[in-house]
């Protein structure tokens, strides 16, 4: 178990020196740079800039500066924000992200085994046809149509009830994350629902469901540890790289709901070519990732004891 | 497997009931998750509930595009930290509601051709109460043009006698043109006449910053709240990154019996105009955009809607880089007389508030006594297809081409991009015969290919700088850094060094005529639209002032009438 989890450590540690490095190669490819603006400046305005944030050094040498600074957690300092620290940003924000992603990820597991697990209970059923209908309408439809509808629905909520039931934007209270969470957790939601679906369904026709039935064992015992428990090993699966999809992955809904959460900085310094953000947002997303996975397979191990980690 | 699964009633019931309980516990476990998640991320900040308008407070709750990238007034660049600055720092002189110069710190001032000297009230104060004198002025300003601010508007100061010099690290800082004569008078020795100086003090580089506060601040000077000093009719007094700005009434401004709102507080940073609208809907904001979709509900809603012309103008550029076509003089011609500004303004953006373009100086420059555009009519080229393609049969000729290679336009991810180049590649396609290639990129990059040559025609444009036509007359001149289509003619470099140096009005105007005519019959772009804007205001809120020139949109005469 231990020599495990180092084991799968390391190779995490190897995976983000990667990114880091693959990320770095790419930005610098790009055509145009952080301080190329509206208006044009002058060479010597330029060279200033650029002896500024040490972009006059060789790439060669901008590399192993950088991952000097990456190795002392040292991201530098943004270049549109221009007097704060990339740790900075990502201390303050991620933790909106995180909130956010949190509440969706909830959201959508639980949701995503209650309805997967009602309708093979009743497959081909009317509930099961009319649960499958709004899940292949999760899956396929955006989150940005689901963002801009919520909004609409709490306008037309608010205009309905004539005072405000919930903010229709913003961040800070628990009536500013509730619609949010639910739309930014909606795709997985329906995702995890079909996952469960299908696995439940699996098990219903499994050779140990019928001896705990011919055995005599009470429905409720049969139905939470031999079905429900079995069937949400896929779903814990999919769980981590999801948690990471759905914290990385809230720009649209920050954006609409105007929450200022990571994702809005994380996008706009790719469209900014802001080195410094790019290169602290995507090593610290990386690594969240590649946390979440390791997490999620050690988690393996205590849900089904069939699992070895060796 | 032929046997069916035991799925019987009794089975599915007790399960359901399970279902039922797991469900119960779950909402509760939801609800006393997201109660801790909200006491944790208290520790983040972030927006209270509020309405737009709150009379009784006195409070105006407004939404910023995007939050200001810092408030070094030598640093930023931006119209976003441009507005904020307007309102919390105040410069020697200040835009009227009317656009007019007005006295600022300054009470009055006096610019002859080689100096400018401005007698600053004894009154102004920064916001920890301690005077505004004019050792602050000459501290900002030299650190604007110091080498190690690596200001991106230092040229701005260029008209300062050494400035140039200091900027290009060829002389010490302290030798900048500007001295403080005692307290209250500032002397600028200028290096040539600068007809449009006064103009100038309204922009952000030349506010003052105080050399103790500055230094205080060890390098982070403008980054947060309590990293500024303030001495606009408005402090801020909190501001959360990516979430909230509010600014508070100043009670050391000099002024501040024309301040009638107590708090602006910008609670909202979103771009997004579906969103926006939708807080304007909800009462929660006072000022909001439209655009195309929206419009259509705030007609029918009977919404008092504003139009606002931003001052910039769009247009088209042809690259003059050896071995591009666009060289031609009779491929350029053909191509601005099969370009209708009418129809792009009215039947592709199809949103009031943008006007044709006709020329490279917008309509509100003023002229000699009126409207610049008034006195210098732009000779309006109409859409003339026969005479486009005798153009092109003449540009073919003189290149020695059979057919014309694909053209590239270059173009960015804007709003508007794709609708508008797709017009332009079916307008040349179908008129001339050409083949337009599509390039499309982020911002950024849009600019860097710019910049290297890499394109044949680029749809770009210019925001003024100040309220005089040289900020667009200087555009093409061949020295320009911002000519990145390298368009060369000595006649119009020759007409803008004139521009640059005259004091008299009228030779000053009479060249910008001049010059308006050889950029429509020698033309290095093809003007496209002036752009506006169309928003809704709260009917409340009263006294919003937007401008072109200074800082835009302007709270700080707004009042708040009725409940």
């Amino acid at each position: 178990m231990w020599r495990y989890t180092i084991k799968r450590l390391i190779q995490g540690v190897v995976t983000v020196w990667f990114i880091a490095t693959a990320t770095f190669l790419a930005m610098h490819a790009v055509p145009g740079d952080p301080m190329s603006g509206d208006r044009a400046v002058t060479p010597e305005i330029r060279k200033n800039l650029e002896a500024k944030y040490g972009l006059d050094k060789p790439l060669a040498q901008q590399y192993v500066i950088y991952l000097g600074n990456l190795a002392r957690g040292d991201f530098g300092i943004s270049f549109t924000q221009q007097n704060r620290e990339v740790n900075d940003i990502i201390r303050e924000h991620f933790p909106v992200s995180a909130t956010l992603g949190i509440l969706a990820i909830v959201f959508a597991s639980l949701g995503g085994i209650l309805w997967g697990a009602l309708t093979a209970l009743y497959r081909n059923k009317l509930p099961d046809i009319l649960i499958m209908f709004f899940v292949i309408l999760g899956i396929s439809v955006p989150s940005f149509v689901f963002a801009a509808l919520g909004q609409l629905a709490l306008v037309k909520l608010n205009d309905f009830l004539g005072f405000s039931l919930l903010p229709v934007a913003g961040w800070g209270t628990v009536s500013h994350m509730l619609v949010p969470s639910l739309v930014l957790g909606l795709g997985t939601m329906a995702y995890l629902t079909r996952l469960m679906r299908s696995s439940m369904l699996e098990i219903i026709n499994s050779d140990y469901l019928r001896t705990a039935k011919a055995k005599g064992l009470p429905a409720t015992r049969i139905f939470t540890r031999h079905q429900l428990r079995n069937a949400i090993l896929p779903v814990v699966t999919v769980l981590g790289p999801s948690i990471a999809g759905i914290t990385t992955g809230s720009f649209v809904v920050e954006s609409v709901f105007a929450i200022p959460g990571l994702g809005r900085y994380f996008v706009q310094a790719v469209q900014q070519l802001d080195y410094t953000v790019i290169m602290g947002t995507t090593v610290f997303f990386g690594s969240f990732l590649v946390l979440m996975v390791i997490l999620v397979d050690l988690l393996y191990g205590f849900i089904d004891p069939r699992v070895r980690l060796e | 497997m032929t046997d069916r699964p035991a799925n019987d009633d009794g089975f599915n019931r007790s399960a359901g009931r399970q279902l039922l309980l797991i469900a119960v516990v779950s909402v509760i476990g939801i609800v006393l998750l997201m109660l801790g998640l909200s006491w944790a991320s208290g520790l983040a900040g972030g927006t209270r509930v509020s309405k737009g308008i709150d009379a009784a407070t006195g409070t105006v709750t407004l939404a910023l595009a995007d939050e200001p990238p810092q408030l070094d007034s030598t640093r930023s660049t931006d119209t976003i930290s441009s507005m904020v600055l307007g309102h919390v720092t105040e410069g020697l002189i200040r835009n009227g509601e009317g656009g007019e110069l007005t006295p600022g710190v300054a009470e009055r001032w006096k610019i002859t051709d080689t100096s400018a000297t401005f007698w600053l009230r004894a009154d102004a104060r920064w916001s920890d109460g301690k005077p505004v004198t004019a050792h602050d002025f000459v501290f900002a300003w030299r650190k604007a043009v110091d080498p190690k601010t690596a200001s991106e508007y230092a040229t701005i100061l260029f008209a300062i006698k050494n400035a140039e010099a200091i900027n290009k690290g060829r002389a010490p800082i302290s030798s900048l043109g500007v001295q403080a004569l005692g307290d209250n008078v500032l002397r600028v020795e200028l290096v040539r006449p600068v007809p449009y100086f006064a103009k100038l003090m309204v922009f952000s580089t030349f506010r003052p910053i105080r050399e103790d506060f500055f230094n205080a601040t060890a390098g982070r000077y403008g980054a947060d709240a309590d990293m500024l000093l303030y001495n606009g009719p408005f402090t801020i007094t909190r501001w959360v990154h990516g979430a909230q700005l509010r600014m508070e009434k100043n009670p050391y401004y000099w002024d501040k019996d024309r301040v009638k709102v107590k708090v602006l507080d910008f609670a909202y940073f979103s771009s997004d105009p579906n969103a926006l609208i939708n807080l304007y809907k909800d009462g929660k904001i006072a000022v909001a955009g439209l655009n195309q979709e929206n419009l259509n509900e705030a007609l029918v809603k009977r919404w008092p809607i504003n139009r606002f012309q931003r001052g910039a103008v769009f247009y088209m550029e042809f690259n003059h880089r050896k071995d591009r076509p666009t060289t031609n003089l009779h491929l350029r011609r053909a191509i601005q007389l099969v370009i209708d500004p009418d129809e792009v303004v009215y039947r592709v953006i199809k949103l009031p508030g943008n006007l044709p373009g006709r020329s490279l100086f917008p309509v509100w420059l003023d002229g000699n006594q009126g409207k610049f555009r008034e006195e210098y009519p732009a000779t309006q080229v109409l859409p003339n297809a026969v005479e486009a393609r005798r153009q092109l049969a003449l540009a073919k000729k003189e290149l020695g081409l059979e057919t014309l290679p694909p053209l590239t336009l270059l173009s960015d991810d804007g709003a508007l991009g794709d609708k508008m180049t797709e017009y332009f590649q079916e307008t040349l396609r179908r008129e001339l015969g050409l083949t337009i290639r599509i390039d499309k990129q982020i911002f950024k990059q849009r600019l860097a290919k710019m910049s290297a040559g890499d394109f044949d025609l680029v749809l770009g444009g210019w925001n003024p700088d100040y309220p005089d036509p040289l900020t667009f007359a200087d555009l093409f001149a061949s020295w320009n850094s911002n000519n990145r289509g390298r368009y060369n003619n000595p006649r119009l470099d020759q007409l803008v060094a004139v521009a640059q140096t005259s004091t008299d009005v009228q030779t000053r105007m009479d060249t910008f005529g001049e010059i308006q005519r050889i950029l429509i019959e020698d033309p290095p772009m093809v003007p496209i639209y002036e752009p506006g804007v169309v928003y809704v205001v709260d009917p409340r809120l009263q006294g919003v002032v937007r401008r072109v020139a200074g800082f835009d949109p302007d709270y700080t005469n707004v009042s708040i009438v009725g409940k």
